[in-house]
């Protein structure tokens, strides 16, 4: 038939698919490095968010301010703690590996070379860091 | 031909092929609500690239597969696509550089809007490229019977630039863009640059005020997708760099 559709016979056009499909294969020194710089970012503000309103307690009242604190020595809280020191620590070396990118042609060339620094550096600070930390909580002391 | 056997080399066995799997996005806007995936076994060999695969699909297995290829020399800019999850080329992909072990994964670009199967409309990714006016604008004529002449070493600035064949490759690697299809993208930036760099023209102004925009340069977080992805090799991130960079030092200076 060469009956053409009317406005009215028309399909309503439906909104276009975004695809979704597989994930994208992004590089650890590209794309997961900018995830997990955005993760630890939001995770660091939460953390210092809920830091500061624990600490603003001690204005309010000692005692509720030394009970809340004396929640935080628990072994959990201690795992939490790496956890942290491990979010800042490597939030504060991308950081800096992000500005050299921005600032510094050269670290646009090698950025590659950079982002494996950064690994590197914070590779060295929790080894530093946790064994004695997790000592400290699992001995207390 | 009679001598012609027993002059061949005895030691070269025949070139056999091998069967590689494709599995494929499919949308077809009349039928399906959403995209799935379709498996398609074909014989390919190792010289062969991604879209051979898909030429001998769509020519002996099944002529509705719908993809946009022109050159198939990497010149067109017409095919770029998803390949194993990252944007290609289906005409510079060759099929012995992919682990054909397992299945190849081949999809549509992603953030702009699917049409069919492997072709999506390119009008956003165009609308910014035209937005930063990638043409020559210069304030004066040259010399009636000359024309506009450049040094070697003022080239070189944007020579990197100069090689963006538009496939789009880079935009759709682009996380910001996934999220935010209104961000100018890494193409337009290229093409930005290849501009604001040449000595010969005179509105680098204009397109780094364009650029400065909140959905301009500064919504690049480098992650590098671009650059990975990019056929022509170009250094995407560090031409995005020296844009911001500009960007910076012209407000400086007044
Ligand atoms: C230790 C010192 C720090 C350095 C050197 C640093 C550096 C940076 C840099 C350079 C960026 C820009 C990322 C980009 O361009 O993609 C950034 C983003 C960000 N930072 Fe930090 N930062 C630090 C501390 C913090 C703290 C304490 C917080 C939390 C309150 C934080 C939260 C964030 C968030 C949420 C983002 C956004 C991530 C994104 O847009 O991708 N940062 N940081
Ligand atoms: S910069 Fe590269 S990836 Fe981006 S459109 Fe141009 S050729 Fe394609
Ligand atoms: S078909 Fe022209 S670039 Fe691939």
């Amino acid at each position: 038939m060469s009956s053409q559709p009317t406005e009215t016979q028309a399909p309503t056009r439906r909104r276009k698919p975004r695809p979704a499909g597989t994930l994208y294969r992004g590089d650890i020194t590209g794309l997961w490095s900018w995830v997990l710089h955005r993760i630890t970012g939001v995770a660091i503000f939460f953390f210092l968010l809920v830091h500061i309103l624990d600490t603003a307690l001690v204005r309010i009242s000692p005692a509720a301010y030394d009970a809340v604190i004396g929640t935080y020595k628990t072994p959990i809280m201690g795992l939490g703690e790496v956890a942290l020191v491990g979010a800042i620590a490597y939030h504060a070396f991308n950081g800096l590996r992000i500005i050299l990118v921005d600032f510094w042609q050269w670290g646009t060339t090698h950025q590659r070379l950079l982002s494996w620094i950064v690994i590197a550096l914070w590779v060295i600070t929790m080894a530093g860091f946790v064994p004695r930390h997790l000592i400290s909580v699992f001995t207390g002391q | 031909m009679s001598i012609a056997p027993a002059a061949l080399p005895e030691a070269e066995a025949p070139i056999l092929p091998f069967t590689v799997t494709l599995i494929i996005r499919r949308f077809d806007p009349e039928v399906d609500e959403e995209p799935h995936w379709q498996d398609f076994d074909v014989e390919l060999y190792s010289t062969d690239r991604v879209l051979d695969a898909l030429h001998k699909i769509k020519w002996e297995v099944d002529g509705s597969l719908t993809f946009r290829r022109s050159c198939a020399h990497g010149i067109c800019g017409s095919d770029a696509m998803r390949i194993n999850g990252r944007n290609r080329l289906a005409c510079k992909t060759l099929i012995k550089d992919l682990d054909i072990s397992k299945p190849i994964y081949v999809e549509a670009i992603k953030g702009l809007p699917l049409e069919k199967d492997l072709v999506v409309d390119m009008e956003p990714f165009f609308e910014s490229f035209r937005a930063v006016q990638p043409f020559l604008i210069p304030k004066s004529a040259p010399t009636p019977g000359h024309e506009h002449t450049q040094s070697v070493a003022e080239r070189a600035v944007f020579d990197d630039t100069t090689k963006c064949i538009l496939c789009a490759a880079c935009t759709s690697s682009c996380p910001v863009f996934w999220t935010d299809g209104q961000y100018f993208g890494p193409a337009a930036i290229v093409n930005a640059h290849r501009f604001i760099f040449d000595s010969r023209d005179d509105a680098a102004q204009v397109r780094l005020d364009i650029l400065n925009d909140r959905e301009g340069v500064w919504r690049c977080r480098t992650t590098f997708n671009c650059t990975d992805a990019c056929p022509r090799g170009i250094k995407v991130t560090q031409a995005i760099a020296e844009v911001k960079q500009a960007i910076m030092n012209n407000s400086a200076k007044k």
